[in-house]
């Protein structure tokens, strides 16, 4: 029973919540890795372009709440999802347009990319800020908990409960089915298998007459597309933060190089890997190891590795590791440099 | 007029010029090989003619037509296909991945072309579902061959096919080469092995220094006192 308690608290606190963060970042670094792919640069206008799409989500949310279409216990943002897919395509395809089609025409040094991504990410931060202001914004609706840690408790009959939110349901099921649809676009479409033919040999695919105008408008059309539903769902879990998309770029960037940049495979692996350390690192395991030792003993302290406030050097710690262990990252892939 | 003809092409990659007034020409249905020593700019002709260079002199013409300021990619439809010596499979898609990519722009049906490839390279078959980078160097050199292929080329163009496999292997290659001569198909390869090229060669090329030094019947160079001795070794 201490044991099954024990699990039942570490299933709460870490399982659950890192499982629904993981599926967030994996496709967030979904979106990095497929930039990376097939315009070959790191994508810092990533975050912001989350952001973007998340905000033309809210926006529409509201809409809808305001007509009163709500889809109970569904959240509304669900239905409002496709527009903000829309508008952030919109905004990816004219930025590829107006910015970075300028330098690909040149031919230049990927590093001038990423330079350019992140004044792209300035501007899509001022947009943002201009039209939904700098303030957190709530707007999950629907049933909050599937199941909650009172009724967890009657059920089992044990002392510690697993809550778990509505919203970590709708982002693990989300997640995988898009996910699914992505890969299934990769393997099995004849775009999606001149997308990994680009990927892999850009010459080679030009002699094939593969299009690269066509392959890359389908790389920002699937990257808006992961980047708004990533956004969202990380937004409805948690609650939506301007601020908060800027720092997220770093356990994404840290899940992609973990993972092999360019490896969708490795983005997913490396999406968990990143949400769980992160997760497992912060987390006090006093109460935990209190009911696996002797009855009426606990740990005098926490036994927490580090402080919440220090979850973002998880990603920063991960990222030096692997870049100086194992530089192609789990899934053998492209190194930067 | 001969089906593919580059004539007096001279041109470099922007600075000095590589090849000065060289001409290529193939007939359909015949094999052409390039031969020389390295540097001889070999590699450089065959981009030139794939039009991966520009030229400030010359003229291309495929099929009485002139191409010589075609871009490589539109080359494509037209009945050109490019082998490149490196890098000339996705190493990341399967095999029968890269014979769908080879045949990319055309809209109709495939699967008779892919089961003419198969027939041509049987191994091919049995390796279908792995990936390109898992083969050997011959293998892989069959892939690059069947993929260049599946657009149903009038020309095939071949840099260095042979380069870094078995002995046994470039005989088995040498052999398929012919065979799709033998479709009708006009090959124009580079090789390394001029011996043994030139000896399945309609014409052979002697190029040095950019320029053409012999033009001949692949038996006639194959039996002329100095080309033996400077470029076959005595």
């Amino acid at each position: 029973m201490e044991i099954l308690n024990a699990l039942a608290l570490l299933a709460n606190f870490v399982v659950v919540p890192a499982t629904a963060y993981g599926a967030q970042l994996a496709l967030g670094a979904l979106g990095v890795t497929l930039i990376f792919g097939i315009l070959r640069f790191a994508n810092f206008s990533h975050g912001e372009l989350m952001s973007f799409g998340t905000m033309a989500v809210i926006l529409f949310t509201w809409v809808l709440q305001g007509q009163g279409v709500i889809i109970h216990p569904l959240p509304t943002a669900l239905l409002a999802l496709p527009v903000g897919i829309l508008v952030a395509i919109v905004l990816s395809l004219t930025t590829d347009r107006l910015v970075f089609r300028f330098y690909r025409r040149k031919r230049a040094n990927p590093i001038i990319f990423a330079i350019v991504s992140v004044g792209v990410m300035f501007v899509y931060a001022g947009l943002v800020r201009i039209v939904i202001g700098p303030d957190d914004q709530s707007f999950a609706d629907g049933a909050r908990f599937i199941i909650t840690a009172r009724e967890f408790k009657e059920l089992s009959g044990l002392a510690e409960g697993i809550a778990i939110k509505q919203t970590q349901v709708v982002t693990i099921a989300v997640a995988v089915a898009v996910v699914a649809a992505m890969f299934w676009f990769l393997q099995k479409t004849r775009s999606g298998k001149a997308m990994r033919a680009y990927s892999d040999n850009e010459d080679l695919a030009l002699l094939s007459g593969i299009d690269p105008d066509r392959v890359v408008m389908i790389a920002w059309i699937i990257t808006a597309a992961l980047a708004t539903i990533a956004g969202t769902l990380y937004s409805l879990d948690k609650i939506y933060k301007p601020f908060i998309f800027l720092q997220i770029l770093l356990p994404i960037f840290a899940a992609t190089i973990v993972g092999g940049i360019g490896q969708p495979v490795g983005a997913i692996l490396g999406g968990f890997v990143v949400a769980y350390s992160e997760v497992m690192l912060t987390y006090a395991y006093k109460k935990f190891l209190a009911y696996l030792g002797p009855s009426g003993w606990a740990p005098d302290s926490l036994v927490q590795l580090l402080s919440t406030d220090y979850k973002f050097a998880v990603s920063f710690i991960i990222l030096v590791v692997v870049l100086l262990v194992r530089p192609t990252g789990i899934i053998r892939g492209k190194v930067i440099g | 007029m001969k089906f593919l003809s580059a004539i007096n092409m001279t041109g470099g990659y922007g600075g000095a010029d590589i090849i000065h007034s060289c001409d290529i020409t193939v007939e359909k249905g015949e094999i052409a090989v390039v031969v020389g020593p390295n540097g001889a700019g070999k590699s450089t002709a065959m981009k030139a003619i794939f039009g991966m260079l520009d030229l400030s002199e010359g003229t291309v013409t495929l099929d009485g037509k002139d191409i010589t300021h075609m871009a490589p990619q539109d080359r494509v439809p037209i009945g050109m296909a490019f082998v490149p010596q490196n890098r000339n499979v996705f190493v990341s898609l399967t095999v029968e991945e890269n014979l769908e990519m080879g045949a990319f722009i055309r809209e109709d049906d495939i699967s008779e072309t892919m089961e003419q490839v198969y027939e041509l390279f049987p191994m091919l078959k049995e390796k279908r579902n792995q990936p390109a980078g898992e083969l050997s160097g011959g293998q892989r050199q069959q892939v690059a061959v069947g993929r260049a292929l599946m657009t149903k080329p009038k020309l095939l163009m071949l840099d260095e096919p042979t380069a870094g496999v078995s002995p046994i292997v470039m005989d088995d290659l040498f052999d398929r080469i012919l065979e799709i001569a033998r479709t009708g198909i006009a090959i124009l390869m580079v090789e390394q092995n001029a011996r043994h090229a030139l000896e399945i060669a309609d014409h052979g090329f002697v190029m040095v220094q950019g320029e053409n030094r012999y033009t001949d019947t692949g038996k006639a160079l194959l039996a002329n006192p100095e080309v033996r001795r400077s470029f076959l070794g005595g």
